[in-house]
């Protein structure tokens, strides 16, 4: 009798929010595996033909997919490397016996609530015509022109508004990294005359390690998985050169109609984001234990 | 000679948050200009205080409609996910069997799905759900607070199992015995121990919910629903042409960000250092 109400209750709590979970997050995982074997153009009353691995196969001849692959890995690298250190210095800066210290703080961090799309309006303009007239005014065209136009530049420009945003959010995890340091430890190297390079590198490091791992897994998954910046800082221009691979599955899907062929696209995605996950985890993991 | 080095120090800070600080300078100072001030110098301090582009902004934008339909969404959203993760991860710590295994595993493994995998087919379910079921999911602020509940559930009952753990079940024990059925103990007792984690993840998922585009753009078409992050997109797609213009619009949407972080900054910051510290 007893047992019989408990799964009563554990019914009433538990099976509301498995429901809702299951609706929108399982069952479209589920069918869309099977989405991304079939030929389809969205239009809910043309036919959907089953066309096995080919949409799979086909994504190794489509150029504009791989380059935006191989954009999304550049830019990936380039930004995780400057936010990590960026906000690193951040951290070890706002941390020291600074007077504007709590002023930093709030203002580095500000950018992280803006969010990645009013992020890229806002810069879109700085890009282009701030750029421009700065250039003008001060005669160095050739450094302050619209990037956004040019396709390396335009990745630059990616990068930069990326670091901005991320730098603070990623410098309030290792502040607190920073700040359950066990403070006689630090005293002790001082104590045992440790210069400041040395306190930096063998002490504080090793024991932001956590922080560190923590760091890297979100830079990593933020930045490969980007798509507000994409979508108002350069929508993917000039000529695609900026489109990251989310933003590739986004026209591939809604803008090209290709749903099945789309659909394999982020299946490929999931696994690469999956992979990258794991990989990243278990190898920072073991770094942890051994120090 | 260390005196200086300290003064240099803290200017090259200072230089550096000015640098941050740069962009939304930028927005600021050309949202009062008219176009031919902002094309004589972009850098500039405004020659006057006008608000007609703030006021004109608003309207086409129709931002306080955007503003409302932010609010609401986020506000329930985050509610209905709070109620229903804290009462799951609770149950699922206390009833020790294979299924709360199971199914806490499957909540975790989740997470490292991208949105961009699930999307297409949410919306084919939806449409379904729609057509068939004559549910109304899409293009309904319903239907959004629906979907942000089941993308925003994954983390939430991570977090609060995390918490329940750390607590000591002695107290339900007791009010058991008292008589409280499981309800009540939920509700009476464990609900207000798990403040914090409350507080992060209402914190955590106002940063998402509120700036998130993507989702709300694939389910809301109507102009009379936009969330602000629509409404922004829309706006600075018709008046890119008109930067003075974008300007006032952008300076609007970021104004609200910018009290709701001075306001309750030691919260935002205490609560995205722990959600991240916790993955």
């Amino acid at each position: 009798m007893k047992k019989r109400r408990d799964m009563g209750w554990y019914a009433l709590f538990v099976l509301p929010l498995v429901f809702i979970f299951t609706t929108v997050v399982i069952i479209p995982f589920i069918i869309g595996i099977g989405y991304s074997f079939i030929s389809w153009d969205g239009m809910p009353l043309n036919e959907k033909t089953f066309i096995g691995i080919e949409n799979y196969t086909r994504l190794f001849a489509d150029m504009r997919f791989i380059t935006s692959a191989g954009h999304t890995v550049l830019f990936t690298i380039f930004s995780v490397i400057l936010i990590n250190i960026l906000g690193l210095s951040f951290a070890l800066a706002v941390t020291g016996k600074l007077r504007v210290k709590n002023a930093a703080r709030t203002l580095l961090f500000m950018p992280y609530l803006i969010g990645g799309l009013i992020l890229g309006y806002i810069w879109k303009f700085i890009f282009t015509d701030v750029f421009k007239s700065i250039g003008e005014m001060m005669g160095l065209t050739k450094i302050f022109f619209s990037w956004l136009l040019d396709p390396t530049y335009a990745v630059v420009a990616m990068i930069i508004v990326a670091t901005w945003q991320m730098a603070g959010y990623i410098m309030i995890i290792y502040i607190n990294g920073i700040q359950a340091m066990p403070e006689d430890v630090l005293e002790a190297a001082k104590v045992d005359g440790a210069s400041f390079w040395q306190t930096l590198l063998r002490i504080k490091f090793p024991l932001i390690m956590p922080s560190f791992t923590i760091c890297l897994f979100l830079t990593l998954s933020n930045c490969f998985k980007i798509f507000d910046v994409n979508f108002s800082l350069t929508g993917g221009g000039p000529s695609n050169a900026t489109e990251m691979m989310a933003m590739n599955i986004y026209n591939e899907i809604f803008s090209l109609s290709n749903y099945g062929y789309g659909q394999a696209k982020a299946i490929i995605f999931f696994i690469a984001v999956a992979v990258i996950t794991l990989i990243q985890v278990s190898i920072t993991k073991k770094r942890e234990v051994e120090m | 000679m260390k005196k200086l080095g300290k003064i240099i120090f803290e200017v090259l800070v200072v230089a550096v948050c000015l640098v941050y600080l740069f962009p939304i300078y930028i927005v600021l100072v050309n949202a009062f200009k008219n176009r031919q001030e902002l094309y004589e110098n972009m850098l500039a301090l405004p020659d006057s205080l006008s608000f007609e582009y703030f006021a004109k902004a608003m309207d086409k934008m129709n931002f306080l409609r955007a503003f409302g339909n932010s609010l609401l969404v986020t506000v329930v959203s985050i509610a209905i996910i709070v109620i229903l993760s804290s009462m799951t991860a609770w149950m699922l710590v206390r009833t020790d069997h294979k299924l709360s295994k199971v199914l806490f595993m499957i909540f975790v493994a989740t997470m490292i799905i991208p949105f961009q995998t699930i999307m297409m087919p949410l919306m084919q379910v939806m449409g379904w759900a729609r057509d068939t079921l004559h549910i109304p999911m899409l293009n309904t602020i319903g239907g959004l607070i629906y979907m942000n509940i089941g993308f925003g559930t994954s983390m939430a009952v991570f977090l609060y199992h995390g918490f329940v753990k750390s607590i000591p079940i002695s107290l339900e024990e007791a009010a058991t015995i008292d008589g409280c059925n499981k309800f009540k103990v939920f509700w009476k007792i464990v609900f207000p121990m798990l403040k914090p984690t409350t507080a992060t993840v209402m914190i955590l998922d106002v940063i998402w919910i509120w700036n998130d585009y993507l989702l709300p753009s694939l389910v809301l078409s109507s102009k009379t629903l936009r969330t602000i992050p629509l409404s922004t997109a829309s706006f600075f797609g018709q008046f890119t042409i008109e930067w003075n213009l974008a300007m006032a619009g952008l300076m609007l949407t970021i104004t609200p960000v910018i009290i709701f972080y001075l306001s309750a900054q030691k919260y935002i910051v205490k609560g995205v250092a722990a959600g991240a510290v916790k993955l």
